[in-house]
């Protein structure tokens, strides 16, 4: 479903340049839930960038159901982005002036969904993430938690088969940090293809894989054992 | 949800410096609207005055200044009635018509008017002195020299004072003009008080969108008695003939009357064509103004606002906004923008030139509905050029590079 072949990304500035990402090939497969850990600095979201179409490498192609995403102009890689991929930010990037339904309804404005379609699913999403009570609030009106679950509802909107998780535990106390997780092993469990970076090895041990980065390389796939967490999903 | 509700939503979000910008459109669309408002009305009343006027000469004190046509016969200094026997008895060639007139200042409750005293027809006819001179018994209209009032003579009650032709006006009779009339509810017929003396209102002048539509004309010698202030003018108007002019018949008056001042009512209009050429500068200065300092200021604004909510254009770009998307929200912010500051603006303009107009330039403003397009489009376009680049930036920002930012 999505390949990486060969990616590099080299970045300049200051007259250095520095390597995101050497030569990383990856496949991806539906269905999928893979976990790309490493230490700060080592890729992590250049990867998941990369793969979202928003970040062009320096060398090598990325492939969405063999279609090359950068062989697209910007505005084609927006639309499939609409279409077919949901991010999941760290700092949940939620429009501060938009209410939680407001902010849901975003990708089905972009979309070109109507008004009363756009309220019924983005105020079903909420319910779904147990937020069918703050419809109304603004981001600053809720806790760190609540804000996350939004943004999830957020990128659910649009009914994404790809979803690209940037650390979205990283801002989160542990308990939901939990319920985060257990909602991205939900939505895995319905067939979306899950790609997460995280530095929490408790949550990288519930993905089918899981993928280590070091210095924009990967260091060899490893193939999980069943691990004895509840939450663990069989392959 | 639509594109706009974002917009609208964003816009009160960083209220004081949409406060700024919009400020500073409103004030300058404003200025230009109340400026050309004002200009116009002065433009219409000068170009109705010259059509409507039978004299090409004015005779005033020897201290009068040429303020404006308007108020050419508003002024504090007098000349003796004498000066009237003095022309009409001379051997001048190329006097049509005198008209001499003694205006003051007056109050009637609570409003500023002007009464000016006029002489009828039949008191010139009554003067052997001055039939002699042969006035009005020559064709009316040879001496004109601004405009040919021959060719389209207005409707008879139009120039009832301008011209005057008024047959008669007796000693307690007054002629009220259209905007008096109106202030103090007044109806021909009627008895109106002017300084103590009760005058009977034989007629109400129609509108002539001119001063004249604030003054009452009353007999001369009647107001030279109420004021006190004996047989003395303000101003005598002359019809001459504009061949008469030419071979220096305003020089000639000049010998006659050292004591006065003779002015052709072409250099008393010129003032005023100066004044209104000068407040077209004016307005032209302040229309480079605003688009130099609301276009700023707008521009300075976005570009900020842009800046500010870069990681929310990156957040969108990733949800699957295109660059025509981000760049509309922009645009349409300016719109918005340029919208109401051009209403806004063109509300406070008017108002400012209704209100301000008629004390500053002595003529009445309306308001123009013409103006509302024209600062309306003037805001927009300032507007949205200053929001082009700022959006297209906007439109343009890497969403890779927004979103890594901590």
């Amino acid at each position: 479903m999505l390949r990486m072949e060969a990616v590099t990304k080299i970045y300049d500035g200051r007259g250095r340049t520095v390597a995101g990402l050497r030569s990383v090939t990856l496949d991806i497969s539906k269905g999928d839930f893979l976990c790309v850990v490493g230490p700060s600095g080592c890729g992590k979201s250049t990867l998941l960038l990369i793969l979202g179409g928003m970040l062009s490498p320096t060398e090598g192609r990325v492939l969405l159901d063999g279609q090359s995403l950068y062989a697209l102009s910007p505005d084609k890689r927006a639309n499939l982005r609409r279409e077919k991929i949901g991010f999941l930010f760290q700092t949940f990037n939620l429009v501060p002036y938009l209410s939680a339904l407001e902010n849901v309804q975003i990708p089905l404005v972009l979309a070109g969904l109507n008004g009363p379609c756009q309220k019924e699913r983005a105020a079903a999403l909420l319910q779904q993430v147990g937020l069918g009570d703050r419809l109304d609030h603004k981001p600053s009106e809720l806790s760190v938690g609540q804000q996350q679950r939004v943004a999830l509802a957020r990128m659910l909107a649009n009914n994404p088969e790809i979803i690209l998780a940037d650390e979205p535990t990283g801002n989160l106390d542990p308990d939901t940090s939990e319920q985060i997780v257990a909602l991205l092993e939900e939505i895995n469990k319905e067939g979306r293809t899950v790609v997460m970076v995280t530095h929490d090895p408790r949550f990288a041990v519930r993905a089918k894989r899981t993928v280590r980065l070091r210095t924009g390389s990967v260091v060899p796939e490893e193939n999980k054992s069943p691990a004895p967490s509840k939450h663990c999903c069989p392959h | 949800m639509h594109l706009r509700t974002i917009v609208w939503r964003e816009l009160f979000e960083r209220k004081n410096q949409l406060a700024t910008s919009f400020l500073a459109i409103l004030v300058g669309i404003a200025a230009i609207v109340s400026i050309k408002n004002v200009t116009f009305y002065s433009e219409k009343a000068v170009a109705k005055e010259l059509d409507a006027l039978g004299a090409n000469i004015l005779i005033l004190p020897k201290s009068a200044s040429l303020q404006g046509y308007y108020s050419a016969d508003l002024q504090d200094e007098e000349f003796p009635e004498e000066y009237v026997t003095r022309l009409s008895s001379s051997d001048l060639q190329g006097l049509d018509n005198l008209s001499p007139k003694l205006s003051i200042p007056t109050e009637i409750e609570g409003k500023r008017f002007t009464l000016t005293g006029i002489l009828p027809k039949s008191e010139f006819q009554a003067k052997a002195a001055w039939q002699g001179a042969g006035i009005f018994s020559r064709p009316q209209g040879c001496g004109t020299v601004v405009v040919d009032t021959t060719c389209n003579p207005p409707p008879v009650q139009e120039t009832l004072v301008r011209r005057r032709i008024i047959e008669t006006l007796g000693s307690t009779e007054a002629l009220v003009g259209a905007d008096v009339a109106i202030a103090l509810g007044l109806k021909e017929g009627q008895t109106i008080k002017l300084l103590g003396k009760p005058f009977n209102i034989i007629a109400i002048l129609p509108q002539t969108g001119t001063i004249d539509d604030s003054r009452i004309f009353v007999h001369l010698h009647t107001l030279q008695e109420l004021t006190g202030k004996g047989s003395v003018l303000n101003a005598i108007e002359i019809v001459g003939c504009c061949n008469q002019i030419s071979k220096g018949l305003v020089q000639k008056i000049n010998k006659l009357l050292p004591d006065a001042k003779v002015v052709t009512i072409t250099q008393v209009v010129d003032t005023q064509i100066k004044t209104n050429r000068m407040m077209s500068r004016l307005s032209l200065i302040f229309v480079a103004i605003i688009v130099l300092v609301g276009g700023a200021s707008i521009a300075n604004y976005m570009y900020a606002n842009v800046f500010e909510r870069r990681r929310e254009i990156g957040t969108l770009m990733a949800l699957g906004a295109g660059t025509s998307f981000i760049l509309r929200m922009f645009l349409l912010k300016a719109l918005l923008l340029g919208l109401a500051g051009g209403l806004g603006g063109y509300a406070l303009g008017t108002v400012l030139a209704v209100t301000l107009g008629p004390r500053l330039a002595g003529i009445p403003v309306l308001p123009m509905w013409s103006l509302l397009a024209w600062g309306s489009g003037l805001s927009l376009a300032i507007a949205l050029a200053a929001s082009y680049f700022p959006a297209r930036r906007a439109a343009h920002l890497d969403p890779s590079a927004v979103l890594q930012e901590v």
